[in-house]
């Protein structure tokens, strides 16, 4: 279960988080969606303390992630898994380095399980066979499987992606989002996932939350989504050009 | 009243600006001591540094160190001959080597090639967020990117002021023996009466520190870079900028110090 309570942050004159509240039920996929550049990311980087709010809470399982020391954030870190919007691939390291990384930092499993691991990751994600390329030599699209396999490969409990399928194929989309349910539901992670694709957010969603001027403005099943009469959401749905959110 | 005021608020904030950077920078310092305390440090990461630090710095330190030399010797000559001292060129040109232009120059060539790197490195693994994935990987940066660069500086920066003082002194040898025609008997007998293994000691404890200072400086710069690819760039100049100064000056307290 994770929490946001009153959270309030600002870049400079910005306000792109202004009293945010939003409850993120366990072992369910919770979507948000948002215009770009709304805040979603920032939002994400809350939840896992990458980020300090300027004033609120955030609620990891009970306890308030804002006040932990660093000692104490990375504990409550392990039980994390995070894909990056630019996949932020190690790019010293080999794709399977990348992917081995926290194989390496969180268990005492042995050379040969944790290639085993990989390979599989990877395949999963469609890329087997790329252990020795480096990030570097991937394509985006590529890069970010590569860092989805990284996210997944401890199956912690919680996982973030910030736009899984964003710069993917049709078919490549479906396939990451089969994989993300799959795994959601196999191991029964709370999964948090930022997308713009209306498709895969009614398809993987239990829950949507929608972000608008830094609050939680609609939060809803997928069919109650659907049906919302918010001016806003059906904007957002329908990718209007007119209406209450303005391009310029 | 006005003008005087002013100038005394900007040099106030200069000097504030100064002071609270190397707080931050000392602060930095502190948690790699803390951070390298802990095991396991891995020892691949280190030696990926002091392959990179030192071995790959050889080649522009045997130059910098073989040029340095010859040219002390081709200038002290004409001063000495005055004064029918040939024969000290040898000497003075070791000592000055060993203690001061061994270190200072080999640091400043390590700077900039592998401070400026470090600066360069960390920096795009900033702004390309890795740095945050390691946090979110429950992996502490300072741990994993900073030890092993310092460690690998301290450690490689000595030995390579040894490599510079050698062939600085062979290049010296060359030049005043070979080509100015000095004789080699009181040449190098000069060179042993006058030079002590004190001496070339204090060269390298002045040599691991400055190792200190361009590694904590370039991984300082690199580590709190903002702003994409032109904070890459600026992180990178202010790493080497500083780094510099701060070697050159300390340089001189650490010469007043020592000798
Ligand atoms: N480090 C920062 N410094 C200053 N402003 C920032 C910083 N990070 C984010 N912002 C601002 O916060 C706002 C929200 O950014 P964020 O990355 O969360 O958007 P987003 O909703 O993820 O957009 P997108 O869908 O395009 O990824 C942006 O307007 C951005 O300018
Ligand atoms: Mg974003």
């Amino acid at each position: 279960m994770i929490k946001l309570v009153d959270v309030h942050k600002s870049y400079g004159k910005q306000k792109v988080l202004d009293g945010l509240n939003l409850a993120i039920e366990a072992g369910k996929t919770t979507v948000i969606i948002g215009r770009s550049g709304g805040g979603k990311s920032v939002l994400l980087k809350h939840i896992i303390g990458l980020i300090k709010p300027d004033s609120g809470h955030v609620l990891i399982e009970e306890s308030d992630i804002t006040r932990l020391s660093e000692k104490d954030l990375n504990e409550v870190r392990k039980k994390f898994g995070m894909l990056f919007q630019e996949a932020a691939l190690f790019d010293s390291m080999t794709v399977g380095e990348n992917v081995a990384f926290p194989l390496r930092e969180q268990t005492k499993l042995k050379d040969q399980e944790i290639r085993q691991i990989v390979a599989d990751r990877l395949r999963a994600v469609g890329l087997s066979g790329v252990e020795e390329k480096m990030p570097s030599e991937l394509s985006g699209g590529m890069r970010k499987r590569v860092g989805l396999a990284r996210a997944i490969a401890l199956h912690p409990r919680i996982v973030l992606f910030d736009e899984p399928t964003t710069g993917l194929d049709p078919v490549m989309t479906e396939a990451i989002n089969q994989l993300i349910m799959d795994t959601q539901k196999n191991f029964n992670l709370t999964c948090v996932v930022i997308s713009h694709d209306i498709q895969s957010i009614f398809r993987i969603g239990h829950k949507i939350a929608m972000l608008y001027e830094g609050r939680i403005i609609e939060y809803g099943t997928p069919e109650e989504i659907r049906a919302s009469d918010n001016p806003v959401m059906r904007q957002f749905l329908s990718g209007s050009v007119d209406g209450p959110i303005k391009v310029t | 009243m006005k003008p005087f005021s002013a100038s005394l608020d900007y040099v106030g904030r200069t000097v504030m600006h100064y002071v609270e950077e190397m707080g931050r920078i000392m602060t930095l310092f502190f948690s790699i001591l803390f951070w390298m305390m802990r095991p396991p440090l891995k020892a691949r990461n280190i030696f990926k540094q002091m392959e990179f630090v030192g071995v790959k710095s050889i080649f522009v330190v045997v130059l910098t160190g073989l040029f340095t030399g010859m040219v002390m010797t081709l200038q002290g000559y004409h001063g000495f001959r005055l004064f029918g001292a040939e024969t000290m060129v040898g000497s003075t040109v070791a000592l000055g080597m060993t203690r001061e232009l061994g270190p200072v120059l080999t640091s400043l060539m390590v700077t900039a090639r592998a401070g400026s790197a470090m600066a360069a490195e960390l920096g795009t693994m900033r702004v390309t967020e890795q740095i945050d994935a390691l946090y979110v990987m429950a992996a502490n940066p300072i741990k994993h990117l900073i030890v092993p660069r310092v460690i690998a500086s301290v450690l490689m920066v000595p030995l390579l002021t040894v490599v510079a003082n050698f062939v600085g002194i062979a290049g010296s040898y060359f030049v005043g023996v070979n080509l100015l025609n000095i004789n080699e008997g009181d040449f190098i007998n000069n060179i042993y009466k006058m030079l002590e293994l004190n001496d070339i000691y204090s060269g390298l404890v002045k040599a691991a520190f400055f190792g200190l200072v361009l590694s904590v400086v370039g991984c300082y710069k690199g580590f709190n870079t903002t702003g994409g690819a032109e904070g890459v760039g600026r992180a990178t100049t202010q790493a080497v900028v500083i780094s510099s100064i701060t070697i050159l000056v300390s340089d001189y307290f650490l010469t007043a110090i020592m000798f």
